[in-house]
């Protein structure tokens, strides 16, 4: 667990880097720094392993002050995978992972079983990979070597700093994946600076967003893309991720629902009825009162076994109703009902119990066509 | 033909004399440079003030520009005759090019690896011995090799202060006009540098090659 408490950091021109930073990073969670270049994201980071010092403030790590901690020592206790991916050219492979182990003085024989050990994690064969040099390998696997050098010594805590950013989009893409699924068994906290919203939304558990020294907004990555704080953060984020992100939300059955359903009043008879199915193309019908009370429906079942007696009225046949759906409901409230009940449409009421309208098939597939239009359109 | 032998034959053992003198002052010349110039070279490449960088350069570019004839004469009264001051001269020869060298090595690291360095834990000196020095070393024995060979040619001029080596051969060639004696001491002068060269230019090569410099 890292924390960050009202930390400052001032350049000698009196200018502020960061401006009274509070973070909090929990234990094996993937968080994500991100913000335009000069928001103070990689300093924060460079914060935790003492790359650089606080003008202010404090820095805890699972409860101790680091300022206390010798920073060789500290570094070599936290994994740390850098831009411009970092591998030293004159060491071959199997001695870039082994770094941090040998500053260690691990035995050789311990590293060089570890060194086998994440080669094999990252896909790399060690026979034909330990020795060779980072020039013979292409951007991708070089970067794989920088991460598993970042694990080499088991670390609880890893430091990235844009790590794929330097990678071409497929390379970016596979190692984002790879490290999601390392992520799942090895539980490390992850502190990742990034400037690439895609990459933040993809791989973090956490998103700590920054503009000009200081934290905008912080939270899980769906709490930001719904809950923007400030049109900073929209902005940041992107109108159409926003968009995006609102089109799988489930719809309100308010959003769905017919704007004018086929209904009836209970004085009806049972022609007019009849005709107005004939007219609407329904073979039921709602009765709604005048003062918007639902009262049931009518199948034109219920109205051909009555219709020779021309004195009833809707009022005499119309059967209770009862799949109603309150206002604000979401739609999936409704298909669950429609479904169970092999209906073909629900009524939807106010909290007044009145009658506002109906989700039908029909009304479904309308709103369906209108939120995913066809290509080109 | 025939004679220059016979004299190579007669005088073998001074010409052996002459060659051991001169690759002695050469070799004490070198050494010398290369360690005052490869720290001050790393230390000018660190965090040194602008000023004091210019002022290391300036120094060793004014003893590069003193003629060498009269460089020798200015060293009498100071350090007399023989080799101390033989060496010392082509000692102060020796610096710019391994200082320069030295310093644009240690230049042309990434910076990125030396945050890598710092940001794994690797402390000063672990950083210098084992990321610096090696990444810097093609630059420095490049530096040497050019300074072996010329310091090589220059030594023939330590005679005339009395320090002996191939010049001797020349000089007393010239004196007693005798062109074999000349010729003999330029040949030797110039297989000498030849096989410095080779002979750093190989370490050179192994070290480049360990290092596998992308960009070079």
């Amino acid at each position: 667990m890292i924390k960050l408490e009202n930390v400052d950091k001032k350049y000698d021109n009196g200018q502020y880097a960061l401006k009274n930073i509070n973070l909090h990073f929990k234990e094996g969670n993937l968080n994500v720094l991100i913000g335009p270049s000069g928001c103070g994201k990689t300093t924060t980071m460079k914060l935790i392993n003492r790359l650089i010092q606080p003008s202010s403030g404090k820095i805890f790590i699972d409860g101790k002050d680091i300022s206390t901690i010798n920073p060789v020592t500290l570094r070599r206790s936290i994994g740390y995978v850098i831009q411009n991916i970092g591998l030293f050219p004159h060491m071959n492979i199997a001695a870039n992972v082994a770094v941090v182990p040998r500053l260690l003085k691990w035995d050789k024989g311990r590293y060089e079983q570890r060194v086998d050990e994440l080669l094999n994690l990252v896909g790399l064969d060690p026979d034909s990979y330990r020795n060779r040099y980072p020039s013979e390998l292409s951007g991708g696997q070089q970067q794989r070597i920088g991460v598993i050098r970042a694990l080499a010594a088991e670390p609880d805590i890893i430091l990235m700093d844009e790590p794929f950013s330097a990678l071409d989009p497929i390379s970016r893409e596979q190692l984002q994946d790879e490290l999601v699924r390392l992520q799942q068994s090895l539980k490390k906290t992850i502190v990742f600076v990034t400037h690439d919203m895609d990459e933040a939304i993809k791989i973090a558990d956490h998103i700590v967003l920054m503009k000009d020294g200081a934290v905008v907004q912080q939270g899980k990555p769906e709490t930001i893309l719904r809950h923007p704080a400030n049109d900073f953060v929209k902005s940041f984020v992107g109108e159409k991720r926003l968009a995006d992100s609102e089109a799988p939300t489930v719809p309100l059955v308010d959003d769905v629902m017919a704007s004018r359903p086929v209904t009836a009043y209970p004085t009806r008879g049972l022609a007019e009825a009849l005709k107005m199915m004939e007219n609407n193309r329904v073979d039921s019908l709602l009765v709604v009162d005048k003062s918007k009370k639902l009262i049931g429906a009518v199948t034109i079942f219920d109205v051909l076994k009555h219709y020779r007696d021309e004195t009833k009225t809707l009022l005499d046949v119309v059967k209770p109703f009862s799949l109603t759906v309150p206002s604000g409901a979401p739609l999936t409230e409704a298909l669950h009902l429609m479904t169970e009940h092999q209906t073909p449409y629900v009524a939807i009421t106010s909290s007044e119990q009145d009658f506002i309208g109906m989700v039908t098939r029909g009304s479904v597939v309308k709103h369906l066509a209108e939120v995913f239009p066809m290509e080109g359109e | 033909m025939q004679n220059y032998f016979e004299f190579l034959a007669d005088r073998y053992p001074d010409i052996w004399h002459a060659t051991q003198e001169h690759l002695l002052i050469s070799g004490i010349s070198v050494a010398l440079g290369c360690l005052v110039a490869i720290p001050v070279g790393i230390y000018i490449s660190g965090n040194c003030p602008k000023w004091v960088r210019s002022i290391l350069f300036s120094v060793a570019n004014i003893f590069q520009t003193i003629p060498s004839l009269a460089l020798l004469a200015l060293l009498i009264p100071l350090l007399g005759i023989g080799l101390r001051p033989a060496v010392f001269a082509l000692f102060l020869y020796s610096l710019l090019p391994i200082l320069r060298n030295t310093y644009t090595g240690f230049q042309s690291i990434d910076i990125a690896l030396l945050e890598a360095a710092r940001g794994m834990g690797y402390s000063k000196w672990q950083q210098l011995w084992r990321i610096r020095l090696p990444l810097a070393l093609p630059f420095i024995m490049s530096g040497i090799r050019v300074t072996t060979v010329y310091i090589i040619s220059w030594a023939t001029l330590a005679t005339l202060i009395g320090a002996g080596g191939l010049g001797e051969l020349i000089f007393s060639g010239l004196g007693v006009n005798r062109q074999e004696l000349v010729l003999t001491g330029a040949i030797m002068a110039i297989l000498l540098a030849l096989l410095a060269d080779f002979l750093l230019g190989a370490i050179e090569r192994a070290f480049s090659k360990s290092t596998h410099r992308k960009a070079a």
